[in-house]
């Protein structure tokens, strides 16, 4: 992305939706699709970001990794906002089921149902699932 | 020597757990790690499978705990956390260890 | 390909990134920046030093675009700028500024 103008990326934008369902740490698929959403937002395209199932566990807060040595990259999630990802889900269900509030995450997400998950994913071009 | 099982799945993802508490036998040991400390919290859809067998006794890895944002939230009565040197030991008190992966 | 410094050597991946970040000091900058030929000016640490704290921060290196717009935001329009970045770092701000500052390839750049 070295381009030298300021201008917007005029290329083709789709809706994408990112559907994030495994817990950070146990395996990779956190990490990579935070990755991946990072790069398609630096492409200016519609990115919806969904925490849903284990996901939910990835925007936790308090994470302290030192002890299993790995890298604790949940002040990444933070960065969304700088990314102009705005649009940030976690599904109510998941929530509750692993007694999780919105208090527990490290960034503000707007809480939706299953039904209302299905609606916003019919709604999309693309969907990404980690 | 009684067996000492590990579990590694969040247990909201897979049957891993149910799968290890169908064959445990009262008195062995459950030490949850990695993503299985999920299954140690208080208060969620899974907590009843590890509340109602009392006479297993249940352990959880603290870093693991600590990595995943839970170290302030509450743990399921009768848990204990250990540290991976409580890993090794409890694993010399009991044999044989089976790995519910 | 890697760096000596004070009769250390530092260790980088093939291009020239820093493969361990603690090993970073601002003498490495200065090492770094001779072989990006950057003289590395007042302005220039600012960069690196604004990316170093995006860092610590958000635990990435920023692409471009997220860094033209955070340093607009901290330091205002005149720096926050693809011109101005581009004056400084030739060869794309968000790569060489992010290997002077020891931190990885910028995610989002691809």
């Amino acid at each position: 992305m070295d381009d030298f103008e300021d201008d917007e990326f005029d290329g083709p934008v789709k809706k994408f939706l990112f559907l994030n369902r495994k817990a950070p740490y146990g395996t990779i698929y956190a990490l990579e699709g935070l990755e991946v959403v990072l790069i398609t937002a630096a492409f200016d395209q519609d990115v919806s970001m969904v925490f849903a199932d284990d996901g939910v566990f990835q925007i936790k807060k308090d994470q302290e990794t030192s002890g299993i040595n790995m890298k604790n990259f949940s002040p990444t999630y933070r960065a969304l906002e700088g990314y102009e990802v705005e649009k940030v889900y976690a599904e109510k269900e998941s929530l509750e089921a692993r007694g999780l509030s919105e208090d527990d995450l490290v960034i503000p997400v707007e809480v939706l149902s299953a039904a209302e998950l299905a609606e916003l994913m019919d709604t999309q071009d693309v969907i990404v699932s980690f | 020597m009684s067996i000492l099982h590990t579990v590694n799945k969040s247990p909201f993802e897979r049957n891993t757990l149910m799968d290890c508490l169908a064959r445990a036998k009262d008195g062995a040991a459950v030490l949850l790690i990695e993503d299985g400390v999920y299954g140690a919290l208080a208060g969620t859809q899974a907590s009843d499978a590890i509340a109602k067998r009392g006479a297993i006794k249940f352990y959880a890895l603290g870093p693991d705990l600590d990595a995943r944002g839970l170290a302030e939230k509450p743990l399921i009565d009768g848990i204990t956390l250990i540290d991976y040197s409580g890993f090794v030991d409890l694993a010399e008190a009991h044999n044989p260890v089976q790995s519910w992966l | 390909m890697d760096y000596n410094v004070n009769e250390t050597t530092i260790n980088a991946d093939e291009e020239g990134y820093i493969t361990d970040m603690g090993s970073w000091s601002k003498d490495l900058a200065d090492t770094i920046a001779v072989t990006e030929k950057i003289d590395m000016s007042d302005d220039h640490w600012e960069v690196v030093n604004f990316l170093r704290d995006y860092y610590e921060e958000y635990q990435i290196a920023p692409a471009v675009r997220v860094l033209t717009k955070a340093i607009k935001k901290s330091l205002g329009p005149d720096k926050g700028n693809s011109k101005y970045l581009y004056e400084l770092f030739p060869y794309g701000p968000a790569k060489q500024a992010c290997k002077i500052a020891g931190l990885p390839k910028p995610t989002g750049c691809v």
